[in-house]
């Protein structure tokens, strides 16, 4: 039992997740093919579009390429939270949820175990893009590649979280395509992860300051900077505040006697 | 396990349990006890309430009126302790289809905290026990219904739990396998002291000596063994009592 329990009930989660991730090879190409399309296409064209000045953490004046890099990243983790609890709505449906659900652990510890997996999925899928970005001439400090995981271990618990968050309201799978609308493509084109803060001011205010609170911008930005060996403060608290903030809330989402149950009207 | 406390409690009590969705009443003052070596078979119809009630057993729901204890732990207070007495077979496949056998059930174990000796003896033993352990490197998904029920139920006892739920753990299945399922869950009882809630609304997978537990829109129509059952609705068969209980019911 304790500490040993827990010990083996999130190895056993963490396991299972990165096991069932390899399997699905379909997944991992299309969850790098999404970025890869983007760095290759999208930001080659664009790259003529768009004068980029000179802004931390960057020291010179960079591609566009460069400067889409860190939002790509942040990109793969957006997608892979809003996939793993798009899972656990599937599975609460076909009912290996309650599996997880009916064993001897406190709830938030299983959750939190979920969002583990589904972040250390995600780690991996940057990695590989981070190398296949090296490859076409994409390259951060070599110290940045190693700084650069922490900012991605709160990154993806931050999005992982928002997305539990999301699959403890949603009853079925069919509302969760709306939500991929709602949430995810607002999230990532309301961000800095395609052009700094200081150019969307030009075009509008408004939306300026919504990207300034989206807390992928800063989740995108604390990315950026770590890349680049430096510490984002105000990113990082962000991000972090985020994070606690959307766990919370998805762990009384799938409290029984509070969360998603409830809403279905049970008493 | 100390199976002499376990004879003094009830594997399974339920006092005043009552439950609703919305206005409609699911469960209504829901009383019965599961004693320890009992198959207690819980029948009735689509829609009696049995899902709901296991959902609240399982703490999938919450509900505010009423007590359910297993083993003595408050599902509610002592949440844990009670869970770790409780295998369940739910009534949809919650295998991993893409994964082995051997993998779904390490992972099962996993999580009920079994180092991998002893995760890897207890599935040798409940695979042996149902002639599943030759297949244990097939992925589920090459199974077929009557062996991936096979695989949940050895599942559902790696941990050595005292109370077994099955929710209509045989629907879909072919008679051989429903068969054999039937059997080797009583087994279960006679030979190892397991106490079974089991959910159906298939009357032929009802033993002579089982505790009947009648359920019918929510509320207990009747409970007891078979004799008594037959003796207290004064009918032949078990067929004519359920039809007797429920007359009116849908489904």
């Amino acid at each position: 039992m304790n500490i040993l329990h827990y010990w083996r009930a999130m190895s056993g989660i963490i396991g299972r997740e990165l096991w069932r991730f390899i399997k699905q090879r379909e997944r991992f190409v299309s969850a790098l093919v999404r970025p890869l399309v983007w760095l290759f296409i999208f930001a080659a064209g664009f790259r003529a579009a768009l004068g980029l000045a000179i802004t931390p953490p960057y020291e010179t004046y960079i591609l566009y390429e460069v400067y889409i890099t860190p939002g790509l990243m942040g990109m793969i983790q957006l997608f892979n939270g809003m996939q793993s609890s798009l899972s656990m709505v599937y599975d609460r449906e076909m009912g290996s949820m309650r599996i997880l659900m009916v064993c001897p652990l406190p709830r938030w510890f299983l959750l939190l175990s979920k969002l583990v997996a589904g972040v250390a999925v995600s780690i991996l899928q940057v990695y590989v893009f981070l190398l296949i970005a090296w490859f076409y001439g994409i390259e951060a400090p070599w110290e940045g590649y190693f700084f650069v995981l922490p900012a991605l271990v709160l990154a993806g618990a931050m999005l992982g979280a928002l997305g539990l968050l999301l699959s403890s309201f949603i009853k079925q799978l069919e509302n969760f395509a709306g939500v991929m609308n709602f949430v995810i493509f607002p999230m990532f084109f309301m961000s800095t992860a395609l052009y700094p803060l200081w150019k969307m001011k030009e075009s509008s205010e408004w939306l300026h300051h919504l990207a300034f609170f989206n807390p992928f911008s800063q989740a995108v930005e604390l990315i950026r900077f770590s890349l680049y060996g430096q510490f984002n403060g105000f990113a990082f608290t962000y991000t972090f505040v985020a994070f606690c903030i959307f766990m919370l809330v998805a762990v009384l989402g799938y409290n029984p006697s509070k969360g998603m149950m409830m809403k279905k009207g049970g008493r | 396990m100390n199976d002499k406390k376990i004879q003094d409690i009830a594997s399974l009590e339920i006092a005043g349990l009552s439950f609703s969705y919305g206005g409609k009443k699911a469960l209504d003052n829901v009383t019965f006890s599961v004693n320890s070596a009992e198959c207690a078979i819980l029948l009735g119809p689509n829609g009696a309430g049995k899902s709901t009630l296991f959902s609240l057993i399982t703490r999938l729901y919450d509900s505010h009126i009423g007590k359910i204890e297993l083993c003595g732990f408050d599902v509610k207070q002592q949440t844990r302790q009670a869970l770790s007495k409780l295998g369940v077979v739910f009534q949809q496949t919650t295998l991993d289809l893409d994964l082995t056998v051997m993998q779904n059930l390490r992972y099962h174990a996993a999580l009920h905290g079994m180092n991998r000796k002893q995760a890897n003896e207890r599935i040798q033993e409940e695979l042996e026990r149902l002639s599943m352990y030759d297949r244990r490197m097939e992925t589920v998904r090459q199974l077929n219904g009557g062996h991936k029920r096979r695989v949940e139920i050895a599942r559902a006892l790696l941990h050595q739990p005292s109370l077994l739920l099955l929710d209509e753990p045989t629907v879909g299945l072919d008679v051989p396998s429903r068969k054999s399922i039937v059997e080797h869950v009583h087994r279960l009882v006679d030979d190892h002291g397991l106490s079974v809630l089991w959910a159906t609304h298939l009357i032929d997978e009802i033993a002579a000596d089982d505790q009947l537990i009648i359920l019918h829109q929510g509320q207990i129509k009747l409970k007891g063994s078979v004799n008594n059952v037959l003796q207290a609705t004064g009918t032949e068969s078990i067929n004519d009592a359920f039809k007797k209980l429920t007359q009116g019911a849908k489904g």
